[in-house]
């Protein structure tokens, strides 16, 4: 391979579960399920308080289009549907489901019939799954695409942020999903090639499906180098196929697809055995927790009592991330639910919670060479603070995938991700009022031309 | 469980602080510093205590009297001092010293707002300063320890005379000049501590010596080459002084080029200035430079596209 890669952090690998084969934890008394697990529309619910619900039956259908329908992961009753708070502050429905302990599957199981590319979407659409990478964006509105178009598609096992292996594990214990998930997508969508990302932070991974993909046609297994963050999709489409997703742009716009390998997994086991996306390896991990380790999670359980399976806390926690810690998001309490796209529980003892302190940025230039994205966060940090929405335009703080590769190695610490977030809502004002200005000025000139068209009739007339 | 800590990812941060740059700076100075004890005496030792101590007053007490917060503990104050010192015959009156960190910390660094503010070097600017306020002791050598000589006249006043000097006395540093210049050697493991740490990378070093290197090889032959590069505050300026984060281009490309203009300021100084020495004027002169090289060598982002 003669690319490039892009830039990148060294960050700490703190893999401690990769060799945990993830356990089964018992259903939990209850679950809030919350209708918001994806990006796009929330699902709306198709049960109402007493129903009798099964492991695997619809609780919810997909709102929209960008949605993706809801299956309950315990047998039980539903309690109420409920108003919860989501993490960014909003709010969202929540189906609470008291569990009956016995994980009676759903009668109503049954392999899909796929036979061509729509009948596959519509499968990948009825599994209910969603980008279990960490975006949780609906994979068959991301799949339907013309097969004609797919030169490359990447099955993302980079797994680079730290501490998790839920899908180390899952390209180990469930290779043979993953594999059947490939003969999918090369069945339907025709790639010229299939790329399988891993980090070479795991080397049986990537011997492993090495060898089970060695009789499969124009799939290859590319190490990566173990340089975060390589399971970006922008990254992990340049560092394996040398392609450069435009701005504004899909990566179907230069002929790829990137697909986690948790999401494939979820997909193929679907399509061969009816069972939607009801549970989730989830790694649990970080100083405070007692017994690190992978678990199979039914979805909506409570990061508490995940971790008192885990065997509680060794210290008290002062702060709990729902995935990993360079683009996870901290919750306020242990009640959070498990969600689609949760990939680990972290929770942090006092030393690793305690906020950095800020110090004047001395130009170090680390966050522009550490930037896989060749962004500039320390100008734009400055053209936030002076309020020059303009410049933010210029310096594409719109690109910003938020990796945290600038926060992270800056050594005045400065909180750059944050910045660029909330520089991202300063140039969308700046542009929405950009676009009034444009459009009131064309309203203005349309509206002055009509007058003197109107004005040369009458001359006309009065000739 | 409730009242965690929330905040805004990443969770993690690297173990490097402003403070950790700092001592590591000042560890890989510790070379050039023990280099010039051995080579004039106890008295440099004296010099670098005056202007590390004075540099740690002056920022300090501006601070406190600005009631701004206080940055000491970062260490950059101690790194000017020392710089500074190092920068400074042997034989510098202790008044004068004190002078020249004010200098570097007041007027350089904290007028224009302090660490990362500053558009010039301040051990630079100072020396700079002194060297047209104080033009006798600031020229005026010290013989070194282990030389026959009464006084040190410069390798590069000798080159310029036409005189021929041992490579091996310069590559040692056993000639004349300021404290901490003369030996590349000291000055070289320190620069390869700090690239290897990751403090700098080696575009400005490079650039700026092989500029002086090609340009002197040019004029007068290899051995001539060799000495411009060893003599005078070439690898001082060089690995020290033209990496400063905050008075030089951030971007690789834009360090090549300050470099390499650094390099060629310095032998047009050097070959035809009125000065044996260009390498700090080249520094202060490509400072003000800075920000438009950085604004030519502004990163592209990927996939970006012109609106």
């Amino acid at each position: 391979m003669s690319i490039k890669l892009l830039h990148g952090a060294h960050v700490p690998h703190r893999k401690n579960t990769a060799d945990l084969a993830p356990k089964r934890m018992p259903a939990p008394a209850v679950v809030t399920v919350p209708m918001s697990m994806n990006i796009g529309a929330p699902a709306k619910p198709v049960v109402k308080p007493g129903d009798e619900v099964k492991v695997g039956q619809l609780i919810a259908e997909a709102g929209g289009f960008v949605s993706s329908p809801v299956y309950s992961g315990v047998s039980g009753k539903v309690k109420k549907i409920d108003e919860i708070l989501l993490f960014h502050g909003g709010t969202c429905q929540a189906i609470v489901i008291e569990s009956d302990g016995e994980q009676t599957p759903y009668e109503g199981i049954a392999a899909p019939t796929v036979t061509d590319l729509d009948s596959f979407i519509e499968a990948v659409r009825n599994s209910g799954v969603v980008g279990l990478g960490g975006a949780g964006f609906p994979t068959a509105v991301k799949l339907k695409v013309e097969p004609a178009k797919v030169d490359y598609i990447c099955v993302n096992g980079a797994e680079c942020e730290p501490y998790i292996t839920a899908d180390t594990r899952t390209m180990l214990d469930d290779s043979e999903l993953l594999v059947d998930g490939i003969k999918l997508l090369q069945k339907y969508l025709q790639p010229g090639k299939v790329y399988i990302g891993i980090e070479d932070n795991k080397p049986n991974c990537i011997s492993k499906l090495r060898d089970m993909t060695k009789d499969l046609k124009d799939v290859e297994v590319a190490a990566l180098p173990a340089l975060y963050p390589q399971g970006g999709e922008k990254v992990m489409i340049h560092n394996t196929t040398g392609r450069i997703v435009p701005e504004g742009g899909l990566p179907i716009d230069v002929g790829c697809v990137v697909i986690n390998t948790s999401t494939l997994v979820t997909i193929a086991r679907y399509v061969k055995t009816g069972m939607p996306l009801v549970e989730k390896y989830v790694t649990v991990d970080g100083s405070a927790i007692a017994n690190p380790q992978n678990v199979i999670v039914p979805i909506g359980t409570s990061v508490k009592d995940v971790v008192d399976f885990c065997g509680g806390f060794r210290s008290e926690p002062k702060k709990i991330i729902l995935g990993g810690p360079m683009m996870g998001v901290s919750v306020p309490n242990t009640d959070a639910p498990v969600v689609k796209n949760t990939g680990a529980i972290l929770a942090l003892d006092a030393k690793d919670a305690a906020p950095p302190v800020t110090t004047a940025c001395i130009k170090c230039g680390r966050c522009v060479s550490h930037c896989p994205l060749n962004l500039m966060p320390a100008a734009i940090e400055t053209a936030y603070q002076l309020k020059k929405p303009e410049v933010l335009k210029e310096l594409k703080v719109n690109l910003c995938m938020e990796c945290g590769c600038c926060s992270f190695v800056c050594p005045a610490k400065r909180p750059l991700v944050q910045v660029n977030k909330l520089a991202k809502g300063e140039l969308n004002k700046y542009n929405a009022k950009l676009k009034a200005e444009a459009e009131k000025k064309a309203a203005k000139e349309a509206a002055k031309q009509e007058a003197a068209k109107q004005e040369a009739a009458k001359k006309e007339a009065t000739v | 469980m409730d009242n965690m800590i929330v905040s805004v990812s990443p969770h993690i941060r690297s173990n490097d602080t402003t403070t950790t740059i700092m001592r590591d700076v000042l560890l890989a100075l510790c070379p050039a510093l023990i280099a010039s004890v051995v080579i004039f005496g106890a008295r440099a030792l004296l010099v670098a205590v005056v202007c590390v101590a004075a540099c740690v007053f002056f920022e300090w007490g501006f601070e406190k009297m600005c009631k701004r917060p206080n940055t000491i503990t970062d260490l950059s104050a101690a790194v000017t001092g020392l710089i500074l010192a190092l920068n400074l015959p042997v034989g510098i009156p202790i008044w004068q010293a004190i002078f020249g960190s004010l200098v570097a910390i007041v007027v350089v660094k904290q007028l224009f707002g302090g660490i990362g503010h500053n558009f010039a070097n301040p051990a630079i600017t100072a020396r700079i300063v002194m060297l047209i306020a104080f033009a006798g002791p600031m020229t005026t050598w010290a013989a070194p320890n282990f030389a026959d000589a009464v006084s040190g006249a410069t390798p590069l006043a000798q080159l310029g005379a036409g005189e021929s000097v041992s490579l091996a006395s310069l590559f040692l540093g056993n000639v004349g000049g300021s404290m901490g210049e003369t030996s590349a050697l000291a000055l070289l493991l320190g620069g390869i501590y700090l690239i290897v740490r990751k403090v700098i990378s080696w575009h400005t070093p490079v650039a700026f010596i092989g500029t002086v290197f090609v340009l002197a090889l040019i004029k007068g032959g290899l051995t001539f080459g060799v000495a411009e590069i060893f003599a005078g505050g070439l690898f001082l300026g060089a690995i020290f002084m033209a990496t400063d984060y905050s008075t030089t281009p951030s971007t690789k490309s834009g360090q090549l080029i300050f470099g390499i203009g650094c390099g060629l300021i310095t032998c047009l100084i050097r070959f035809f200035g009125n000065y044996p020495e260009g390498v700090s004027f080249s520094i202060l002169l490509m400072n003000i430079l800075t920000p438009y090289i950085s604004k030519w060598t502004a990163s592209k982002p990927l996939g970006g596209v012109d609106a």
